[in-house]
């Protein structure tokens, strides 16, 4: 899952090095908190929030499998 | 088919033209390879004597439909699906097929997942170009079986509209999907439809004539 978005995340932003990805995994569900660079915050949020939710659509996609609630923050 | 070549010959155009020839393009299609001239060659004296061929490598551009591919596969592998991914680029659209027995977890309800792995794509393919190009991501038995689930609800619809003298308002849809609703009721003699509310919550309204 967190591979997943890591290449969504850096195929978008124009710093594909500054994308952090941190796992909080809980027993229901499944956090992923992504950062990017502070110009690169508009690559993944998009105009009301487009982008975020196609890629929390398509991760959702993947977390069907396994059963598990998947939650993507984009964090500052 | 190999994306670079090295070719050799008297001049370096003439190294250039053997390249293309290898990659399997004419001579007006030199803008879709990147040129590196290794050797430049010289004719000697007097042609004979130290003569050296020029030599380059030619290697095919990465095309739009190439960076959709890739950044597809690796998307869809992630996702941990099996899929053959075939794409064709025409004019300014860039149309991908996903063929494979899992891809249902691609669709996802009503399409939603099919138009947000499109709509990603398409930033991917766009982000350094100065031209927009349009990306299509499509799957053959999804878009047609839509298709005919949307024109029986519509023609079932129809028929209780007609029935009960009521006005039915159907749940939101993209204009691809309205589109096939409109078409589909378009020459009955008893109902007509319109479309109402803004993006992405406008609908179809099915009403009698």
């Amino acid at each position: 899952m967190k591979e997943l978005l890591e290449t969504i995340a850096k195929a978008l932003v124009d710093h594909p090095d500054e994308v952090e990805i941190n796992e909080i995994e809980g027993e229901k569900s499944l956090i992923l908190e992504l950062k990017v660079a502070k110009e690169d915050m508009g690559k993944v949020i998009g105009r009301q929030g487009r982008i975020a939710k196609a890629i929390r659509t398509v991760v959702k996609a993947s977390a069907v499998k396994s059963n598990k609630r998947v939650v993507v923050e984009i964090i500052q | 088919m190999s994306n670079s070549v090295e070719t050799t010959g008297k001049t370096v155009n003439e190294a250039i033209l053997l390249a293309l020839s290898e990659l399997g393009l004419d001579e007006s299609e030199k803008d879709k390879v990147d040129i590196e001239v290794l050797d430049e060659g010289s004719k000697g004296i007097f042609g004979l004597i130290g003569s050296k061929m020029a030599r380059v490598r030619a290697t095919l551009k990465e095309t739009g439909a190439d960076y959709a591919k890739e950044f597809l596969s690796s998307v869809i592998e992630k996702i941990g699906v099996n899929a053959e991914l075939l794409s064709e680029e025409q004019d300014d659209n860039i149309y991908v097929e996903l063929k494979g027995e899992d891809i249902g977890i691609l669709i996802g309800r009503r399409g939603e997942t099919l138009d947000a792995l499109q709509y990603l794509t398409s930033l991917v393919v766009n982000k350094n170009s100065n031209t927009y190009k349009r990306v299509i991501l499509d799957t053959k038995n999804y878009r047609k079986k839509r298709e005919e689930t949307l024109v029986k609800l519509a023609e079932r619809l129809a028929e209780r509209v007609v029935r009960h003298r009521k006005t039915l308002t159907l749940e939101p849809m993209n204009p691809y999907e309205r589109r096939i609703i409109h078409s589909a009721l378009q020459n009955n003699k008893h109902v007509r439809t319109y479309s109402i509310g803004d993006e992405p919550n406008r609908k179809v309204v099915i009403t009698t004539r």
